[in-house]
């Protein structure tokens, strides 16, 4: 209880007839960096509304730092930083006023706002820009304001809600790098919603995946792959010659890659195969590489390449969002 | 040797001033302000910084100008010996005009409805396009602060206007008349200018109602200038064709046109800028003694003579009360609106 810093139960919203949260219990522990994993429209910015009593839900119940954010707003909002996923700011003020503006509304006097202001903008790397008017900020600049500015009031918690979307590539692994640093030496818990998987398994200490209003697993990258491909924890991509579907007529050719699926098939421990432009993936329950080799030679086929793979979010991404031809 | 004790004297003083001063501003930097001020402050620095508020004080200023010349030229012409309102000589100056330029009066419940809603039309829809809204709303404050802060900041700056605006007409009018105004005439001078804030704040409540339903400034700014509009020109229209049709012939006996004559007077009621023109008259000519129709038996025995502030006020009060609801409902329905808005990013 005490380690926990959010705590979801049972949390649903609906809009009209479409469910956009549906019965999400979730927690999150004091000080880690939790990733919440999940394509557009699964529900994570309307779940992150709930947590800040922006919205308010259906059923079940929020609590945040230990305060019910539907009937006590204010206290979470002082102690919860949120950027959201295009963070905006007053175009005519400069940076730095736009700070302090956040500070003052969060309870600081000027002097003390601008102090602070000035060390945050030295920190994410906009010290030289903070008299410039944010109107003339690129999107990154933006973006790292943004973090300033939800920092500004010394959080608890910082929720960031896709916050690395439309940064280069190389502003992207900065921005990361500043919230992790961040983190660590503040002792901040960060909830990081993306659909982006490789920043979220770059940063985050434990991942939450997210789908159709619905949480289907979370736990650190190992546990997820071994939650989720339990049954089937290796992966072996096979490449046959694609001459052979040239060979004969077209229905010749598709017998082929019938047999060879039903020989590949009929091997103890291959649970699913997904097959595109000659290469074949097999989610196995052991190392079966040798097998498979054989029972692809011995149908005539010619074998061009066989590799194993490991498991990233990579792999747990396309088995969820977008679903391979289940065999059990 | 004296004169560099004194020098020296001098620029101590000076020292010592420019200390205090310094102090004086790091105190208030020092100050931590309530959330509901930092906004309402910022707001109104925004207002009076803004091109869109400098535009509308120089339209509203230059007509104020141009209704104070006329006024000022026809001052002779306009007191008659045996004038019930020759008392109250300074207010002409916001009632008269040779009908070339219509008065300070009749400019200000044409103009402040701009006004009102020049200044609410983007209150809360150009923060949520500029995405500042959910951020703003993520800062630990209670959501109708931003309401009521963009509220009470537009109001404050239109009442600094308008009274700024009418203390001038009046200053001028006592440079080029030389004479002072009564006590009484000052008094109904603030009064109007309150009742025009007020007028003000009504056009001001609903452009900021239209801002909450419509996520386009455009939009709003639109449907607010719809209304005013409506109100200002088809509405007299169309009461116009619907009492015609009602009318009661000369031979209907005085009970038919007084109920007739009341109807009409109730439609038109309608209208925020009618019940604005009768209060404002009732308040600037003194003589006004009622607003709707009398009988010759009621005016039997009635000295023509001004009637006195307090039975003035007393006469426009329905108008006022009316205006004063119209603000509150319109301000109403956006903060319940606004209140249970879901504020999403953009």
């Amino acid at each position: 209880m005490a380690g926990n810093i959010i705590e979801l139960t049972g949390l649903t919203r609906k809009y009209g007839q479409f469910t956009a949260v549906d019965n999400l219990s979730l927690t999150v522990a004091r000080g880690e960096i939790f990733g919440l994993l999940g394509p557009n429209g699964a529900g994570k910015s309307t779940t992150i509304l709930m947590m800040l009593g922006l919205t308010e839900p259906d059923a079940g119940t929020a609590r945040v730092c230990g305060i019910d954010p539907s009937t006590d707003p204010v206290e979470v909002k002082k102690r919860v930083g949120y950027l959201p996923e295009e963070v905006g700011f007053y175009d005519d003020m400069s940076g730095l006023d736009n700070l302090v503006y956040t500070a003052c509304l969060n309870g600081l006097s000027v002097k003390e706002a601008q102090a602070r202001a000035g060390k945050l903008l030295e920190r994410v790397g906009l010290g030289n820009e903070k008299h410039k008017k944010t109107g003339k900020y690129s999107r990154g600049m933006r973006q790292r304001l943004g973090l300033a500015d939800v920092l500004i009031k010394d959080p608890e918690v910082i929720i960031l809600d896709e916050p690395t979307l439309g940064i280069d590539p190389a502003g992207v692994r900065e921005f990361l790098d500043l919230i992790v640093e961040l983190s660590r030496e503040q002792k901040i818990t960060v909830l990081f919603s993306s659909h982006h998987l490789h920043q979220v398994q770059q940063v985050c200490d434990r991942v939450g995946l997210f789908v159709a209003g619905r949480l289907l697993a979370t736990g650190d990258v190992q546990s997820l792959a071994s939650q989720l491909f339990g049954k089937s924890p290796y992966t072996i991509e096979a490449g046959i010659e694609t001459a052979v579907h040239h060979q004969g007529d077209g229905t010749d050719a598709l017998k082929k890659r019938e047999e060879i699926r039903n020989a590949l098939l009929e091997i103890r421990g291959v649970n699913e195969i997904r097959e595109d432009n000659g290469i074949i993936h097999l989610s196995c329950s052991r190392d079966l590489t040798g097998e498979i080799a054989a029972a692809i030679i011995s149908s005539g086929v010619r074998l061009t390449s066989l590799s194993k793979r490991e498991y990233g979010l990579d792999d747990i991404y396309y088995r969820y969002f977008e679903g391979g031809e289940n065999h059990e | 040797m004296t004169s560099i004790t004194d020098i020296l004297k001098e620029e101590k003083t000076m020292n010592r001033i420019a200390l205090t001063i310094s102090g004086l501003l790091d105190r208030k930097k020092d100050r931590i302000r309530h959330p509901f001020r930092v906004i309402m402050e910022k707001e109104i620095a925004d207002h009076l910084t803004g091109w869109r508020f400098i535009i509308l004080t120089v339209i509203i200023a230059l007509t104020c100008l141009g209704s104070l010349y006329t006024a000022l030229s026809n001052m002779s012409q306009a007191v008659k010996p045996n004038d019930p309102e020759g008392t109250f000589f300074f207010l002409k100056l916001f009632t008269i005009s040779d009908g070339t330029m219509p008065s300070f009066m009749v400019f200000i419940g044409f103009l402040g409805p701009l006004l009102g809603i020049g200044l609410g039309f983007d209150a809360i829809n150009s923060e949520h396009n500029r995405g500042t809204l959910s951020r703003i709303l993520s800062q630990p404050i209670h959501r109708d602060y931003i309401i009521n802060a963009k509220f009470a900041a537009a109001l404050m700056v239109i009442s600094a206007m308008l009274f700024v605006l009418g203390m001038l007409v009046m200053g001028a009018g006592l440079i080029t008349l030389g004479i002072p105004p009564t006590a009484e005439e000052f008094l109904r001078m603030v009064f109007f200018i309150l009742l025009s804030i007020l007028y003000v704040a009504f056009w001001l409540n609903l452009s900021i109602l239209f801002s909450v339903l419509f996520r386009q400034p455009a939009t709003a700014a639109l449907s607010a200038i719809a209304v005013w509009l409506f109100f200002t020109v088809f509405y007299p229209l169309i009461v116009n064709l619907v009492t015609r049709s009602m009318e009661p012939s000369a031979a209907a006996s005085p009970y038919q046109l007084v109920a007739f004559e009341q109807f009409r007077l109730a439609l038109l009621r309608v209208m925020p800028n009618q019940l604005f023109s009768e209060a404002t008259t009732t308040l600037l000519l003194p003589s006004v003694r009622s607003l709707g129709p009398l009988t010759m038996e009621q005016m039997i025995g009635a000295v023509p003579g001004p009637l006195p502030l307090g039975q003035s006020i007393l006469l426009v009060w329905p108008q006022v009360t009316g205006l004063a609801a119209g603000t509150i409902v319109s301000f109403v329905i956006s903060y319940i609106l606004f209140m249970r808005r879901e504020i999403r990013p953009r």
